[in-house]
């Protein structure tokens, strides 16, 4: 058994393991928050997607001893003060998801890249930029359109507040 | 997943001095992990080597490369330094998986496990890097031994990769779709001592490998046109239900044509 602590979502939280225990099972089962996903197990679909020390990692392939010590955020720490986060509003209004199986994923994993992207992005690099990350509903259309809404008003709100 | 002791070693001596015959290295853990949750390894312990500090970093000074064996593909994609003296390898780091699989895999697991398939180990080769170990250099000929086999001796752990900055590279590489390694991918590059050689990944039966019928065809003429002539046999490559053997042949020959315009 292993004792681990991270920050999760800006709370400090720590906990028992086993040494094998997923970061993904850590945070569904130890911490509760249930809103990562698993939805395969070849690491390649990206449901379980959080930020670890501020980027994007498949939380089932990561160990949670790996991420003892780091702040993680998960898909509940994005809203804050009862308002969604610009991506997630955007996955509303441009309906970018069916089941919702994937959104958290995707939501994680579009805020990770419109970071790195300083809020520039374009259809082709959002699509090569979700190549982690499969839907197997929405055949990604509102999801990509939900992405670039995102950044543009993401990019603007940056330039008004400079 | 099978039971496993987690140890996090901040400096190479204690990773070393941690190794067994049972114990495994983890550094990204992009391979090792789905592999344990396939039960398909089950080492006793793990030894994580993201906390050292010696195989963190890149260095650039003038042609001289040097890369830490934790360093990330998404590093090496994002190095400006890298970049200035070899973009070919900042534009193969940036396609190896996908953006979380980038930002954490690294180099030194990547060249270690040696997949047959994997990006890595054609640049290496091709620019006739060397691989640091904890206690020696090995020259990637000699590294690269074969399907998931390498030169490194148990509990060998690679710290470094160094190379010499190319005079011109370029790579050039087939995704499988679904997987996103290489189901093809070739590796081009003229050294600075004009000699040229050139590494072809995913399509080998034995691992990656040299192509010298295209190594003497580029020794004249560095461009797409000299190989025009060339037919690449099929009898020593890979067949799945990917691709046939005479399909990779053909695909070699369009992966380095690709990979010698991209290196202009
Ligand atoms: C969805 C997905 C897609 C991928 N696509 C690609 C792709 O397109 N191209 C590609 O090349 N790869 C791809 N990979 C593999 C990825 O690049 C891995 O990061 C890489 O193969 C292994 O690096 P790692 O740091 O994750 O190593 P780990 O998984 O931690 O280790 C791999 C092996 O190497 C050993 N090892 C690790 N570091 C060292 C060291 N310093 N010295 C000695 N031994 C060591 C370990 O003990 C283990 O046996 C993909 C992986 C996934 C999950
Ligand atoms: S659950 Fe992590 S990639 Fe599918
Ligand atoms: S909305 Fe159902 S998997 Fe994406």
């Amino acid at each position: 058994m292993a004792s681990v602590s991270m920050t999760v979502n800006g709370k400090a939280v720590s906990g028992q393991c086993e040494d094998r225990t997923l970061l993904v099972q850590f945070i569904r089962e130890n911490l509760n928050l249930t809103g990562t996903h698993v939805g395969c197990d070849t690491s390649q679909c990206g449901a379980c997607v959080v930020h670890v020390d501020g980027k994007a990692v498949k939380s089932c392939t990561m160990l949670a001893v790996q991420a003892n010590g780091s702040e993680v955020l998960t898909i509940e720490g994005l809203a804050s003060g009862g308002e969604l986060h610009p991506v997630q509003a955007a996955f509303k209004a441009h309906h970018g998801l069916q089941c919702g199986f994937c959104t958290p994923g995707m939501i994680m994993a579009a805020t990770d890249m419109i970071k790195r992207h300083g809020g520039k992005l374009d259809e082709k690099t959002v699509r090569d930029e979700l190549d982690g990350n499969i839907c197997r509903c929405t055949g990604y259309h509102n999801i990509v359109k939900a992405i670039l809404a995102a950044a543009e008003e993401m990019g603007s709100t940056r330039q008004a507040a400079e | 997943m099978y039971a496993t002791n987690y140890h996090r070693a901040s400096s190479v001596e204690e990773a070393v001095g941690l190794a067994s015959e049972d114990a495994k290295y983890l550094a990204g853990g992009q391979t090792l992990i789905p592999t344990m949750k396939q039960r398909l390894a089950a080492p006793s312990d793990l030894i994580d080597l993201r906390h050292v500090a010696a195989m963190q970093g890149i260095k650039v000074e003038g042609d001289k490369v040097r890369i830490g064996a934790a360093v990330t593909h998404a590093e090496v994609a994002a190095s400006a330094a890298v970049r200035g003296v070899c973009a070919a390898l900042c534009d193969l780091a940036a396609h190896i998986g996908d953006p979380h699989v980038r930002h954490m895999g690294t180099i030194g697991g990547s060249i270690a496990n040696n997949d047959p398939a994997a990006d890595y180990p054609a640049a290496l080769l091709a620019l006739k890097a060397d691989i640091i170990t904890n206690n020696r250099r090995i020259g990637a000929d000699e590294f690269f031994a074969g399907m998931f086999e390498t030169a490194l001796d148990e509990g060998e752990l690679v710290t470094a990769v160094e190379l010499t900055a190319p005079a011109k590279a370029g790579y050039a590489k087939f995704r499988n779709p679904a997987s996103r390694y290489a189901l093809t991918g070739v590796f081009v590059a003229r050294l600075g001592d004009g000699s040229v050689r050139v590494a072809v990944t995913g399509a080998g039966s034995d691992g990656v490998f040299r192509q010298s019928e295209m190594e003497a065809a580029l020794a004249s003429n560095f461009s797409a046109d000299a190989l025009s002539g060339i037919s690449v046999d099929p009898s020593n490559l890979m067949a799945d239900l990917h691709a046939t053997a005479e399909y990779r042949a053909n695909l070699v020959k369009v992966m380095a044509k690709r990979a010698l315009i991209a290196a202009g």
